[in-house]
């Protein structure tokens, strides 16, 4: 016998697409519809079946791993909480709880994604817009230093390029699309103008775009491999634009110059708003990564790199993200949440994890549960249990499980983690 | 081919000032040519993602090194081929695929074998050099 659960939320990426169906038989999901590989790849190979947590290894009964992994954690001067970007709102307010609790560093994946972003919002502001305005409203799209045709598969189809709204009437002939890359990706391959910057060069290409919108003459014939005629163009062709939007990513954020770079796209769109109206959304990667960067902002006052250790709260990019203090050697303890640091840190902090006590809740086995101490296999949001995820624009959308709740989740464990700790 | 020795490149030659003074170097002494590495998403590392990162699918998605069609014939490479990448954080050994990148570039799926490629230098934002790197390549 099985069961159609429509308007599933996908729960992989910043998109948080919310038109799933999916077909449940037999306690397991059988089949997916609408959803795209990725989403597909979460929902289908996820074992909902309850297993014991370990501990070095050895399984043993809850009780016994919520005690040790306190116990790691009150004796630890210095520990670091890392992660939270998959796990829903409810869960991270009990991990800001804690880490308030323990006095401790604070960290999500934001500062290895789009923590620059953050660090451009906080210097220029952020105009931005609900991706529901982007679908109705838009005629120009431009994709900066970002592949969603390999890491947001349907925004092109829900949110952006081709969906009829109700501005644009005929869809993709109503909007022109621009991708700005290194390389010519797979998204470049959708755009009606691809312009190839040369690494490194994107700093350099905005301002001279900022010069431009501003009418101001550029002496230079090309600009990061671009020639500058074809970014006069690119300057009209924003300036009269209907609506604008501009979705930037890893290209801009993790490349030299990180955060300036994002400033300087940031300021460019705040300046379009002189000529048309123009906003920019950055491309979030973890299906609730924006909603960390809300929650510790409400309880902290900061999006990511927070210390407790005075306390009260810090705010230390580069002093208190969770690369550098593993680098360094500054953390004593790790309690990583619904992360893989083990997988995509640099190889100098990954391996610190190896050298501290771990402690890991995760629904699925990752290289960092390998090395962890004590792992706690628990509830995956939007699959099996219930709870709040931020779309990339700021949307918070309600999970639909598909499956019933037998496994605990992350927060209840963090609940009762909390109420094992000594205040620190 | 030659290479830089690491104790001239031990965390200088991130960023563009590190790739200006490699540049330079190559030229004064001869030395080997360097490329741009940048890191990132694949569709198949997102397959092997959710097949478990100790799969065989996810190990060959983010094992390998793509490289422009103009470099592998200019340097002689072969698809398949075993190549050394070096940075100034450390090195792997993965064989090489035609990519669609310009000459020059670099491209290696995000994943533990990048991870040995990329510095912990944040520069004061949290962020590590996944994109930008000065690198080489030796085949082997």
């Amino acid at each position: 016998m099985s069961t159609i659960v429509e308007n599933v939320v996908c729960p992989f990426c910043g998109c948080l697409c919310d038109d799933l169906a999916v077909e449940v038989e037999e306690g397991r999901v059988a089949r997916v519809r609408r959803a795209c590989a990725n989403g597909r790849g979460l929902f289908a190979h996820y074992d909902p079946t309850p297993q014991r947590p370990t501990v070095d290894g050895r399984e043993v009964d809850w009780e016994e791993a919520i005690a040790e992994a306190a116990r790691i954690l009150n004796e630890a001067d210095s520990p670091l909480i890392y992660g939270l970007s998959s796990m829903a709102t409810e869960a991270q307010r009990k991990a800001v709880e804690l880490a308030d609790r323990l006095g401790a560093m604070i960290d999500t994946t934001s500062s290895v994604c789009h923590g620059p972003t953050g660090l451009a919002m906080q210097a220029v502001g952020e105009p931005t817009c609900t991706l529901g305005e982007v679908r109705n409203r838009a005629d120009l799209l431009i994709f900066w230093g970002c592949n969603p045709a390999v890491s947001h598969v349907r925004h092109f189809t829900r949110y952006s390029v081709t969906p009829k709204g109700m501005l644009t009437p005929k869809g993709r002939r109503d909007r022109t699309v621009v991708v700005v890359d290194v390389r010519p990706t797979a998204s470049a391959r959708a755009a009606d103008l691809f312009l190839q910057v040369q690494p490194g060069a994107d700093f350099e290409v905005l301002t001279v775009l900022r010069a431009l919108v501003q009418g101001k003459t550029v002496e230079v014939e090309t600009v990061g491999g671009i020639p500058t005629a074809r970014l006069q163009e690119l300057a009209e062709r924003m300036k009269t634009c209907r609506f604008g939007v501009a979705f930037m990513g890893m290209g801009l954020t993790q490349t030299g110059g990180r955060d300036l770079n994002v400033s300087e796209l940031f300021t460019l769109v705040a300046e379009l708003n002189q000529y048309t109206r123009f906003s920019v959304i950055p491309m979030r990667g973890h299906g609730n990564v924006a909603g960390a960067d809300q929650v510790l902002t409400w309880q902290s006052g900061y999006p990511f790199g927070v210390s407790f250790a005075r306390g009260y709260p810090r705010y230390g990019p580069g002093e208190f993200t969770a690369v550098d203090v593993l680098a360094r050697g500054e953390a004593d303890a790790a309690l990583i949440l619904a992360s893989d640091p083990m997988a995509h840190f640099p190889g100098a902090a990954a391996r610190q994890l190896e050298c501290i006590p771990t402690i890991v809740l995760d629904p699925m086995p990752s290289l960092t549960t390998r090395v962890a101490r004590v792992v706690f296999p628990t509830a995956c949001y939007g699959v099996d249990a219930a709870g709040t995820a931020y779309r990339m624009d700021g949307v918070p959308i309600r999970f639909r499980p598909v499956l019933p709740l037998v496994r605990p989740t992350d927060e209840h464990v963090l609940s009762e983690i909390v109420a094992r700790v000594l205040p620190g | 081919m030659r290479t830089v020795s690491a104790k001239y490149s031990a965390g200088v030659l991130d960023g563009r000032v590190g790739r200006v003074l490699l540049a330079w170097m190559a030229e004064v002494t001869n030395m080997n040519e360097y490329f741009t590495l940048i890191t990132g998403r694949t569709p198949k590392q997102g397959e092997g993602l959710h097949k478990g990162k100790d799969s065989e699918a996810y190990r060959r998605a983010t094992a390998l090194v793509e490289m422009s069609l103009e470099d592998m014939a200019r340097l002689g490479i072969e698809e398949g081929q075993v190549v050394r990448v070096r940075t100034a954080a450390g090195q792997v050994e993965v064989p090489v695929r035609a990519g669609a990148l310009p000459p020059g570039l670099l491209f290696v799926p995000m994943g533990p074998v990048a991870n040995m490629l990329i510095g912990a230098k944040t520069e004061g934002t949290g962020m590590p050099p996944f994109k930008g790197l000065a690198a080489e390549v030796e085949p082997r």
